[in-house]
């Protein structure tokens, strides 16, 4: 804040202006809530974590220029802005998680563990455990996200390298795999030992299958359950243009919020989710024509949101520093859209979904708009013109809601004050 | 004196209308096979579909590999202009040698991107060789 000022007075006397701070850092939020930059250009920060005491944790997409991809942040003296920024780790990766004073990290083929001190810093920088190796990584969403249960199990998405498990992937005319080889390795939620070292496929146990890919996922402790929120497939009318228009690609299919228990399907690559026929359709690679329905052992989803706004994290409230209405609800961080195009992208923000002992209470709805920098009610019309893509979260013990944005790397810490 | 201008004017007249076309055709291929992932702007998807515009490979001289790019599609995630892609580009088996020719016309002078001129005999020559 000092620096800040200095700043002003500063560049004042030198005669030029400095751009005020925006307003809530440039969200829009409901009434009564209050939003400020924690951090900026940290890199591309995926997702976050946060210890008891306050300290962040931010997993890196790609190493940055000091060969760290695991950011620490703490804000030592409590004005809501990190100045105390160092790193470690020389891996891109997306997952990272805290239980205790064991600190989770990913890469796109492994998960590894470090151990904070008293004070959040980490004892083991360049040894950590590696509690899982050899997972599958092969391009298409290779990245892995990982939570905890209370017992300790961690469970780990790996992607499927595919868009709808065709013979040739983003092919026209190529047919879907009767059955699907990838679902044996990929395509589903995996489940760990948190603490043992060293596991691979053969000591995990494939928990929930048919999932394309999940980058969010987060335990419920009301119904002691897993849940995640599933990316849809593309391209229904690039390869199809006979049975989708491009405006039914845009709302086709629904992302997706599941409950899943051990040995659960959700169905793909077979089917897709309608949100506006509200039923699972076979896949058109499968010989579906966009109304057939199927998937009859696949479980239904939970919530459907609008098509390909990408959910990539997921994070129910467990504070009592926001309104009733939000503890135990859900939080999902849509990076926003690309496969809507050509019509107008949609996402890029956060949203809430009101959560009653363990069940979704009401509709969905926009907690956290604006991170596209776009004025209000403008959409965002190529992806590389959003300024910020909402990517992780996380909550801290006081119940601040912190956002990540993994474009250029800023941290919004987002409050309420009665 | 005066045939030969009218012969002058009517190739002028003529290459112009082969470049308008063109630009038709590349602009129809664009928009119904590259820009539901490269984006109106020719922008990409950050991490996920290169960059069109501004990518140096794209106003670069290497026609053969964009040619191939094209028709066979792309899933090699090497570094574009220091950063990484993971989607799989879809192949063209169906695009004719002039479509292919007018889509790189169209992508290498688009946007900001400035780059000569690719013939559909080139194209026709590159496809040959492989
Ligand atoms: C399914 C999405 C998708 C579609 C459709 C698509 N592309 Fe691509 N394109 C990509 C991706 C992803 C890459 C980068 C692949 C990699 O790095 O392995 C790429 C790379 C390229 C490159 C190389 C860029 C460079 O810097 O070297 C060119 C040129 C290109 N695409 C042109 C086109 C054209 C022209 C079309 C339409 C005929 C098209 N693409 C359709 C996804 C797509």
């Amino acid at each position: 804040m000092k620096k800040q000022l200095q700043l002003i007075v500063f560049g004042s006397l030198l005669g030029f202006s400095i751009v005020h701070a925006q307003e809530n850092a440039g969200l829009v939020l409901p009434a009564g809530f209050k939003a400020q930059l924690f951090a900026e250009n940290i890199g591309q920060a995926r997702h976050i974590a946060i210890t008891q005491s306050g300290v962040m944790f931010a997993k890196l997409n790609y190493p940055n220029k000091k060969g760290q991809s695991i950011i620490r942040l703490e804000d030592k003296d409590k004005d809501g802005l990190a100045e105390n920024i160092t790193g470690w780790a020389n891996y891109g990766g997306t997952g990272i998680y805290i239980r205790g004073d064991n600190l989770y990290a990913s890469s796109d083929d492994a998960v590894y563990q470090y151990k904070l001190d008293a004070n959040d810093e980490v004892l083991n920088a360049s040894a950590p455990n590696t509690i899982i190796q050899g997972l599958l990584s092969r391009r298409q969403h290779a990245s892995k996200s990982i939570t905890l249960d209370p017992k300790g199990n961690i469970y780990v998405n790996i992607g499927a390298y595919s868009n709808a498990c065709q013979e040739k992937d983003r092919t026209p005319g190529s047919k879907g795999m009767m059955p699907c080889p990838i679902l044996d390795s990929a395509g589903g939620v995996w489940k760990f030992d948190g603490l043992k070292t060293n596991q691979t496929y053969v000591d995990g146990k494939r928990y929930a299958t048919g999932l394309r890919n999940v980058i969010g996922l987060d335990w419920n402790t009301t119904s002691n359950s897993l849940f995640v929120t599933q990316h849809g497939r593309d391209q229904l009318n690039s390869f199809f243009p006979a049975l989708y228009t491009n405006e039914q690609n845009a709302e086709l299919p629904g992302e997706t919020m599941y409950e899943v228990k051990e040995g659960d399907d959700c169905g793909w690559p077979y089917i897709y989710y309608d949100p506006i026929q509200k039923k699972k359709i076979v896949s058109p690679e499968y010989g579906g024509d966009g109304k057939k329905e199927g998937g009859n052992n696949a479980l239904d989803p939970i919530v459907a949101f609008p098509a390909h706004m990408a959910p990539m994290s997921l994070l129910f409230y467990k504070g009592d520093q926001f309104p009733a209405k939000y503890k135990d609800g859900a939080f999902i961080a849509f990076h926003g859209s690309w496969n809507r195009a050509p019509l107008p992208q949609e996402g890029y923000f956060v949203a809430f979904i009101p959560f009653k002992g363990g069940k979704p209470s009401g509709d969905w709805e926009i907690f956290a708009n604006g991170f596209s920098g776009l004025p209000a009610d403008t959409k965002v019309a190529n992806p590389r013109n959003a300024k910020a893509r909402p990517c992780g979260l996380a909550e801290s013990a006081d119940g601040a809601l912190y956002v990540s944005d993994d474009s250029k790397g800023a941290i919004f810490k987002i409050t309420f004050n009665k | 004196m005066r045939k030969k201008l009218v012969v002058c004017l009517l190739l002028l007249v003529g290459v112009h209308f082969a470049q308008a076309q063109n630009g038709i055709i590349g602009e129809k291929v664009y928009k119904t096979k590259c820009l539901v992932c490269h984006q109106a702007d020719g922008g990409g998807v950050p991490n996920l579909n290169a960059p069109l515009d501004g990518a140096t490979n794209v106003v670069g001289n290497d026609i053969a590999r964009l040619v191939k790019i094209i028709r066979y599609g792309y899933n090699e995630r090497v570094a574009l202009d220091g950063y990484y892609y993971s989607n799989a580009m879809t192949p063209n088996p169906a695009l004719t040698t002039t479509e292919i020719a007018a889509v790189l016309n169209y992508i290498r002078n688009s946007w900001s991107n400035k780059a000569p001129s690719v013939t559909i005999a080139q194209v026709q020559k590159l496809l040959k060789k492989k």
